[in-house]
C-alpha cells in the first residue's frame, strides 16, 4: 500500500492508501474520490483522468511517452505539470504523491 | 415512422455484432449513431492501434476490427442512421419508440444500448466568452470552408485536423496556429508544408501558449494569448477554429428513467435487461457485479440480449438454439448455401 494524495480544484483533499501495481486513475475510482472520469477507461484515449502533479514530484515519476503528452493536449486546461493519472502507476517510490484534479475534465 | 425488431444505439464493435446476433435469429434492426461513420471508440480513440485481446485474432487495429465486423454483419442489410443522436424514448404499449434529433422515428419492442461511454462530441473551449460566438465566429468543425475565405483564422490545436485546416484556409485566408506546446502532432509531410508557409509569412505559428481570451462584442475583433513565460500577444481575428478532440457525453440516456451507476446502467447479468423491459445495454455503458469493460464482453453480452429480445419480437414462436454450423435456416440468413 503506498499513500497517494488526491486534492481538488477548490483545495479539498483526500489521503488514500493504494495498492501498488494499481493506477493513479484506479486508486481514484474504486475510492470514489471525483474530479477523475476516465471515460476511455485507462487506455490512453481521452484524457478525462488528467490531473496536475506537485511541481518537487515531476521529476521522480516515469517520464510521460509520446503517446501521452499527445494525449494530453486534448485535456482540459493542461499545464506542465499535466499527466494522465492511468500512465502513473502506484509503487513504493511514489509514496505520498499528491495530485490535484481539474476543475473539470471535459 | 419506422418499425423494426429492436432498435440499437451504438454502432461500435458490441452494437455492430448485435445486428448479428440478432440476424441469426431472423430479427431485423436499425442503427443509429452519433458519428458519421461505424466503428464507435474503435475508429474514433484507436483506429491504428492494436488489439490483442480478441479471441483467435492475435492482433487487428480498431479500424480492421469494425471492418471485419461490418463484413460479417452484409448479409443482414442493416440500415444505419449515422451523424443522429438519439433524443427520446417512449413507451407504447409493449413496444418503445424512439425519436432522433434529426426528426426520425422508430418503433420496436426492443431497444439495445450499445453505447460506449456516450455520444463524441468536441471538446469545447473553456474559457466564459466562447459560447457567444460559437457557431457564428467560433467553429470546433469545418462544414462549409467557403465561410472562412479572407478572413483572419486562429486555429488552436497541435493535432492532424488542426495542422490540415490550417494548410488548406491558408490558401485563401491569414492563419495563426497556437498550440500549447512546441511539438505538433500531425503527419510529418503536413507539418513541413506548415514549416515552408510559415517561412514564407503565409502561416504565423504561436507557441507555447494558451487562449487567455477573446475580444469582441457582437463579433471576434482579437484574441489574446498568454506564452508558458508569462508574456501575452494580441492576434487579430475574426475566426476561431478549436480541435481539441472529442469528448464523450451520455446525453439524453441519462433521463430515461434507467437505473444508474455513475455514467452506467445497471442490468441483470442473465439477459443483460434494465429496469425497463425490452431495453437492454451492452459493452462498455453496462454494468453488472464482475463487469469487464473488454470487447469479447461485449459480444457475449448482446448474444445473450438476442435471445430475449426474439422472446420478445416473436411471443407467439419458440425460440430455439441453434449453431450456425449445422442450422440451415441461419445459413440462409446468411446468404450461404
Amino acid at each position: 500500500m503506498t499513500k497517494i494524495i488526491y486534492k481538488d480544484s477548490q483545495g479539498n483533499s483526500k489521503t488514500l492508501e493504494v495498492e501498488n501495481g494499481l493506477s493513479v486513475m484506479e486508486g481514484a475510482l474504486q475510492n470514489d474520490v471525483p474530479g477523475i472520469d476516465a471515460d476511455c477507461g485507462g487506455s490512453m484515449a481521452c484524457a478525462t483522468c488528467h490531473v496536475y502533479v506537485e511541481e518537487k514530484w515531476l521529476n521522480k515519476l516515469p517520464k510521460a511517452e509520446e503517446a501521452e503528452v499527445d494525449m494530453i493536449d486534448m485535456a482540459y486546461e493542461p499545464k506542465k505539470n499535466s499527466r494522465l493519472s492511468c500512465q502513473l502507476i502506484v509503487s513504493d517510490e511514489l509514496d505520498g504523491l499528491i495530485i490535484t484534479t481539474p476543475a473539470k475534465q471535459s | 415512422m419506422k418499425n423494426t425488431d429492436t432498435i440499437i444505439i451504438g454502432a461500435g464493435p458490441v452494437g455492430l455484432f448485435a445486428v448479428h446476433q440478432l440476424g441469426i435469429k431472423g430479427l431485423s434492426s436499425i442503427v443509429i449513431d452519433n458519428l458519421d461513420k461505424a466503428g464507435g471508440q474503435c475508429i474514433e480513440l484507436y483506429p491504428d492501434k492494436p488489439i490483442y485481446d480478441i479471441p483467435a485474432v492475435p492482433e487487428c487495429t480498431g479500424e480492421e476490427l469494425t471492418k471485419k465486423l461490418l463484413e460479417q454483419i452484409k448479409p443482414f442489410n442493416t440500415e444505419f442512421y449515422l451523424n443522429e443522436r438519439v433524443e427520446e424514448v417512449k413507451q407504447d404499449k409493449d413496444n418503445w419508440i424512439i425519436k432522433t434529433n434529426n426528426k426520425n422515428e422508430f418503433s420496436a419492442p426492443n431497444v439495445i444500448i450499445a453505447g460506449g461511454v456516450g455520444s463524441f462530441e468536441p471538446r469545447k473551449l473553456s474559457i466564459k466568452e466562447a459560447e457567444k460566438f460559437e457557431d457564428k465566429y467560433l467553429f470546433y468543425a469545418v462544414k462549409n470552408k467557403d465561410q472562412f475565405k479572407n478572413k483572419n483564422i486562429t486555429i488552436f490545436g497541435g493535432g492532424d485536423s488542426a495542422l490540415d485546416w490550417a494548410l488548406e484556409l491558408s490558401k485563401f485566408s491569414n492563419i495563426s496556429l497556437i498550440h500549447r506546446r512546441n511539438e505538433f502532432r500531425g503527419a510529418p509531410h503536413t507539418l513541413s508544408e506548415i514549416k515552408k508557409l510559415q517561412k514564407i509569412g503565409k502561416i504565423s505559428i504561436k507557441t507555447p501558449c494558451q487562449l487567455e481570451s477573446i475580444e469582441g462584442d457582437e463579433k471576434i475583433n482579437s484574441i489574446i494569448i498568454k506564452f508558458d513565460d508569462g508574456k501575452t500577444e494580441k492576434i487579430d481575428t475574426d475566426i476561431i477554429l478549436s480541435f481539441f478532440g472529442l469528448i464523450m457525453k451520455l446525453g439524453p440516456i441519462a433521463e430515461w428513467g434507467l437505473n444508474m451507476n455513475k455514467k452506467t446502467i445497471e442490468v441483470n447479468s442473465k439477459n443483460f435487461e434494465t429496469n425497463k423491459k425490452g431495453i437492454f445495454a451492452a459493452g462498455d455503458i453496462c454494468n453488472y457485479p464482475g463487469k469487464l469493460k473488454l470487447i469479447l464482453s461485449g459480444f457475449h453480452e448482446v448474444a445473450l440480449a438476442s435471445v430475449e429480445c426474439f422472446k420478445r419480437a416473436r411471443p407467439n414462436e419458440k425460440y430455439r438454439f441453434e449453431f450456425t454450423t449445422s442450422s440451415k435456416t441461419i445459413q440462409q440468413r446468411l446468404g450461404k448455401k
